[in-house]
């Protein structure tokens, strides 16, 4: 361990005192200040923007159908998204976690429908299916970040060949059909709702965000992620094991796209080889809509909640006021380059 | 660690009629940081062209040189980071070779870097203890729970000593003055440095009566015992600071002058090569 010297090295108290702060001539006007503090909960205003418009559009936004739908609809973004934060805030990117909540949802039905037939207990079974999915997704992204690391081949890349590869191998499962055989614990837990109004597969998503949440604000390795892409030269001098770590990173994306696949198992209460195409846009989308910078060491697990939110209020909020499903994809565009653009006038504003 | 060679050091083959003052070698004193030999090249430069150097215990070292000279290429030999051609570093007399610079860190070879490396949107204390975060005792520990408040305190501590004001340890290095931003890595440097600081130019962004608080710091951590290797461009302080100036043109050591014997226009005239032009056509 690194020795820290006493505090003893302190110049002569003869040395001039320091200049008072806020003193300085270069000092930034007070409004700059509050820009910066404003900054990282506009996103916040944006959502309360759209429930404000939604709720006023169609007062159906108010009811526990329309909640619940929208709970629904972002259990498998949020846990993507979760992952999918770690990632971008080393500088990554994963393009296949989308694929990967496919596969590990087939490769886990299918198994469970085998255990079942052979005649396993359904406990045992659902804990085998949730464990293998996450093993499997957990191997997947470990295997992404140990080619991104030592091959030196960009994450882009790599976790596009995943996609393209992971994405196929669903339709080699179970001859390529859904898998309906499933123990009853899954679509219990795909149906449950904690006191009505909280769907277990959302409780699961939420509590997994306060967990990796902690994980990455409070921990040492959530503060190496930062670090990693924030400045990786300074990473490694600092002595952090880059490659490692980053392994790790990718390893995260992917048991949580195991974890997913599970969810969205649970939801359809059959494992389909469809689940998951193109999720990993909709992920990426909300963690920079949540205020994440694709250069990495920037962003907060709260901002990709919120992100995730927005556009799960964005699909569930244009169907209630009956507008066509392909005009989500527009607005939720329109609103990834809003949102990084209003990132970049907000950063220029930070460096005056 | 150690190679085919001796692990003796060998005294430094360099031309002892160079510059009016070898190395203050006290009778058996072994250098803490040493480097004999150290070539270096990127691609076709030749950064460093046969390096020899001695650091004692105690001592504040000049490091000067025109731009291009080599002297951050020798600092990122020596704290790790940069693995040399041919050359061997020794550290208390041993051989040592550095596959990173967390193998230095671990002896207590600290270093303020040129660029500073600091992670721009990292508070001021997590940049401090990057690496050597402390965590919380407890079940806590075994996830890696950050003391954050405990570090948060140490850093102000640390801070405190370079004398030049950061608002708040929380805010991110990003956000603050050069000036700050280079009393960070000076800070963290002076906390963390229990053998030897290589400072390659940690006075270049502030202002004079900074450069002086720096300067102060030096001759204290000195006065301590752990020397200290100071590259700068700010000559006058480099010959009231220094107990020796070490000079490199062109990758190669040519003069090693004791300020007490000589003018800082002596400093320059080797600085420019025009010392060893006049000494050749003598
Ligand atoms: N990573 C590198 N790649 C290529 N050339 C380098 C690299 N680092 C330093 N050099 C070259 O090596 C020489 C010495 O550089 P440097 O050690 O930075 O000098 P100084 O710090 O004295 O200004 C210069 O010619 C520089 O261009
Ligand atoms: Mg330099």
């Amino acid at each position: 361990m690194p020795v820290r010297l006493p505090a003893a090295f302190s110049p002569p108290a003869s040395a001039p005192p320091a200049r008072p702060e806020g003193a300085s001539p270069g000092e930034r006007p007070a409004w700059l200040d509050l820009v910066d503090r404003v900054g990282d909960f506009w996103i916040v205003g944006v959502l309360g923007l759209l429930v404000l418009v939604f709720g006023l559009l169609n007062t159906q936004l108010f009811t526990k159908g329309a909640w619940l739908s929208i709970s629904n609809f972002s259990v498998e973004y949020l846990l993507l998204a979760i992952g999918q934060t770690f990632v971008i805030l080393t500088g990554g990117i994963d393009l296949s976690d989308g694929a990967v909540l496919g596969f590990t949802g087939m490769m886990s039905g299918w198994v469970m429908q085998g255990m079942l037939n052979s005649g396993d207990s359904s406990l045992l079974t659902t804990i085998v299916g949730f464990a293998l999915a996450i093993a499997i997704g957990f191997l997947i992204g470990a295997a992404n970040g140990f080619l991104i690391t030592r091959l030196k081949l960009p994450p882009f890349i790599v976790t596009l060949g995943s996609l393209t590869a992971v994405g196929a191998a669903p339709s080699l499962v179970n001859g390529g059909t859904e898998v309906s055989t499933l123990p009853p614990q899954i679509g219990n837990i795909g149906n449950g709702a904690v006191g009505g109004w909280i769907y277990t597969t959302f409780l699961v998503a939420v509590v997994a965000t306060v967990v990796f949440g902690l994980f990455l604000h409070r921990t040492r390795f959530g503060l190496r992620t930062y670090a990693i892409g924030s400045n990786g030269l300074a990473a490694r001098r600092a002595g952090i094991n880059v490659d490692r770590h980053l392994v790790w990173v990718y390893a995260i994306s992917g048991l949580l796209a195991g974890l997913a696949g599970m969810m969205v198992m649970a939801n359809q209460a059959v494992a389909s080889p469809l689940s998951g195409q193109n999720d990993e846009l909709d992920a990426i989308a909300a963690v920079v809509i949540g205020g994440a910078s694709l250069f990495g060491g920037r962003g907060h697990m709260l901002g990709t909640f919120v992100g995730t939110m927005i556009i799960s209020l964005l699909v569930t909020g244009l169907v209630l006021v009956n507008v066509n499903g392909s005009w989500t994809e527009v607005v939720t565009g329109i609103i990834i380059i809003g949102a990084v653009a209003l990132d970049q006038v907000r950063l220029r504003l930070a460096e005056l | 660690m150690a190679g085919p060679m001796a692990d003796e050091m060998p005294e430094p083959p360099g031309d002892q009629a160079l510059g009016p003052g070898q190395a203050p070698r006290g009778e058996g004193q072994v250098p803490v940081i040493a480097a004999r030999g150290v070539t270096k090249h990127f691609g076709s430069v030749q950064a460093l062209r046969g390096v020899d150097l001695d650091i004692y215990a105690g001592e504040v070292v000049g490091l000067v040189g025109d731009n291009g000279a080599g002297k951050s290429t020798l600092v990122n030999i020596l704290s790790g980071g940069l693995q040399p051609n041919s050359g061997t570093i020794f550290v208390d007399g041993q051989r040592v070779s550095f596959s990173s610079s967390l193998e230095a860190r671990r002896l207590g070879i600290e270093t303020v870097y040129q660029d500073l490396s600091l992670a721009p949107d990292l508070s001021v204390w997590a940049n401090i203890f990057l690496g050597r975060e402390q965590t919380v005792k407890g079940p806590l520990r075994l996830v890696g729970w950050l003391d954050r408040k405990a570090m948060a305190a140490s850093a102000e501590a640390d801070l405190e000593r370079t004398r030049i004001k950061i608002g708040s340890v929380g805010s991110p290095a990003g956000r603050l003055s050069g000036g700050q931003r280079q009393a960070i890595a000076v800070g963290r440097a002076v906390a963390w440095g229990s053998r030897v600081l290589l400072m390659d130019e940690p006075t270049a962004a502030l202002g004079v009566e900074q450069q002086e608080r720096v300067g102060e710091l030096v001759s204290s951590v000195a006065s301590q015992g752990v020397p200290v290797l100071l590259i700068s461009h700010n000559l006058p302080q480099i010959h009231r600071l220094c107990d020796r100036v070490v000079v490199l043109f062109r990758g190669q050591v040519v003069a090693n002058l004791r300020p007490a014997e000589c003018h800082v226009d002596d400093i320059v005239s080797w600085i420019t090569g025009a010392a060893l032009g006049a000494r050749r056509s003598a």
